[in-house]
């Protein structure tokens, strides 16, 4: 490992970036796969299983299992997205309409960066996160940047010049800015609590995952059982930030057709679609380390202590690891939570969504997060 | 017309707070995501077909390998589409049915027009012609989507037979003659 921390500077970084980015697309990718396997399972139906590729499909046992999990359609539907032909329509800006699948990424990736995946313990047993760049404002820039996603969607529905990814677009940014509100105000308490007062503040996620890894008491229960209607209101903000359904108003297909990606094909969908993906990743990764103890395996059982149970102590490399696969692991169950949710229930209309949001969700997010600074301030005084 | 007042409750709390309601259609979905799929995964399996199934229709042999059909044309006058065209022959003296006389020298069903209603099966005094268990056909072109007179006793196979009207026919003119 030393010729890496020998390397300069910036080229471990882009290492680092690259790293990361080759396992978000090919999740990204994965997760579209799983959707249709996880509908088709809900819906009584076996699923895609019938593309095959010569010689890895041909090996007994292993080939027909890949098989009829379909996960050859996932390379079938990444080749056809780069090579079937894209169609622009004459009516479109077109800088503008290459311009937004490509913005579409950007945030999408950037959010990567300062969020923490694992952890190993440093030769004097303190926490080293394993994260890119380890800024104290962690979660204000996330939703700083993640906020910019929303341009791409709008600039995609404004660029078409067709009605419906017109509309697309202007119920994306509405729907955006009315949950946002919800979804910063839901995290604030658990921001007071690990905050004591006159010390330095932090918005670090990493402190936020600290903060759960106790073995006994209030430090050791995850948010979710000390707040759980921060984490109910922030989940549900969760999915409308990240436009899937009940709340996916910028493309319903049943009014919008395909909502501010219709005009859009091929490459340029495809673009969309991963970015819609890797938010949903970012997104469920977010909530993860916020309420659900980040990379500790259970409540009351943090890593420093699931490392000493399994004899992995002594080695940095194998605890980065593990901390890496338990925190992906909870980011499989949020994704499968939804996909599970998007198969059950129906989409809310358009006056629906904005009366949740600001009649409902809003109000209990300020009821919240006053109930609990008064708790707060009481037990920390 | 009679008014039938629907009675609408007002929502209970759980009602309204929507999220028990999301519950219990998760815990429905998560039941269906382990229930066995009702998928039939067609060209590997096929449909168990229901005894009186409608599908090609077929011309059939009796048990002593005689050829029904007698070409009396009634199927061709019944079929609503015009899908049969039949070409009437007669069978040579020294052929053992000679006695039938009439057989049809060619038969053709045109299965882009046929609408498997069964009117031929039903009109055919002779039950010589039958709508049996085949439901898939392909062709390249038109003039392979016609079946003829070959093909259709290929598909159609021998039937069991309950009457022997033409042997029953023989044996009865061969009595009387001996009885003159």
């Amino acid at each position: 490992m030393n010729f890496f921390f020998e390397l300069p500077f910036w080229l471990q970084g882009v290492l680092k970036g690259l790293a990361v980015i080759v396992v978000i697309f090919p999740i990204a990718g994965a997760c579209s796969m799983a959707e249709r396997k996880v509908s088709a399972w809900m819906q009584g139906r076996p699923g895609p299983n019938r593309a095959i590729v010569p010689w890895v499909g041909w090996i007994p046992g292993v080939g027909p299992a890949l098989q009829r999990l379909g996960l050859f359609h996932l390379l079938a539907d990444g080749l056809k997205f780069v090579f079937k032909e894209e169609p622009v329509p004459g009516q479109v800006n077109k800088f503008y309409f290459g311009l937004a699948p490509a913005l579409a990424l950007i945030p999408a990736f950037t959010t990567v960066a300062v969020v923490p995946f694992g952890a190993y313990f440093g030769p004097r047993g303190e926490v080293v996160p394993l994260m890119l760049a380890n800024v104290d404002v962690g979660l204000l820039a996330v939703f700083a940047v993640s906020s910019l996603g929303i341009y791409s969607l709008i600039l995609a529905g404004w660029a078409s010049n067709s009605k419906y990814p017109f509309l697309g677009g202007i119920r994306a940014s509405a729907q955006l800015i009315s949950y946002e509100l919800s979804l910063t105000l839901a995290v604030v308490p658990v921001f007071l609590w690990i905050n004591a007062p006159g010390a330095p503040a932090t918005w670090s996620l990493v402190k936020v995952v600290e903060f759960q890894s106790g073995v006994s008491g209030w430090g050791g229960a995850w948010f979710l059982f000390t707040m759980p209607l921060s984490a109910a209101i922030f989940l549900i903000a969760l999915f409308a930030e990240t436009n899937r359904q009940p709340f996916d108003m910028p493309e319903s297909e049943a009014d919008l057709v395909g909502g501010f990606h219709t005009e859009y094909g091929a490459f340029k969908w495809s673009l969309f679609f991963v970015a819609e993906y890797s938010n949903m990743i970012v997104g469920s990764g977010v909530f993860a380390l916020l309420f659900l103890g980040g990379w500790n395996p259970l409540p009351w059982l943090p890593l420093a202590r699931f490392a000493a149970l399994t004899g992995l102590l002594g080695h940095p490399f194998l605890v980065g690891v593990a901390s890496v696969v338990i925190f992906l692991v909870k980011i499989l169950l949020m994704i499968f939570l939804f996909m599970w949710v998007r198969w059950t229930l129906p989409r809310f209309r358009y006056d629906q969504v904005m009366k949740i949001g600001w009649q409902k969700l809003l109000p209990l997010a300020i009821a919240n997060l006053a109930a609990y600074a008064v708790g707060i301030s009481w037990l920390q005084k | 017309m009679p008014v039938l007042q629907v009675q609408r409750k007002p929502l209970t709390l759980s009602e309204r707070a929507y999220l028990p309601q999301v519950a219990a259609g998760l815990w429905i979905t998560l039941k269906h995501l382990f229930s066995p799929r009702v998928t039939l995964s067609y060209p590997e399996e096929r449909p168990a077909i229901p005894p009186g199934y409608r599908g090609a229709p077929t011309l059939v042999k009796d048990p002593n390998g005689r050829e029904k059909c007698v070409s009396c044309q009634l199927c061709e006058f019944v079929c609503p589409p015009r899908a049969i065209r039949i070409t009437p022959g007669s069978i040579p003296s020294d052929q053992p049915g000679a006695h039938v006389e009439k057989a049809p020298e060619a038969f053709d069903i045109d299965m882009l027009r046929c609408i498997y209603c069964g009117l031929c099966e039903e009109v055919c005094p002779e039950e010589a012609i039958f709508l049996q268990n085949q439901y898939s056909m392909s062709g390249y072109t038109r003039s392979e989507m016609v079946n003829h007179k070959d093909r259709l006793y290929e598909m159609g196979g021998t039937m069991p037979d309950r009457h022997y009207k033409w042997d029953r026919k023989k044996a009865a003119a061969e009595k009387a003659a001996h009885h003159d």
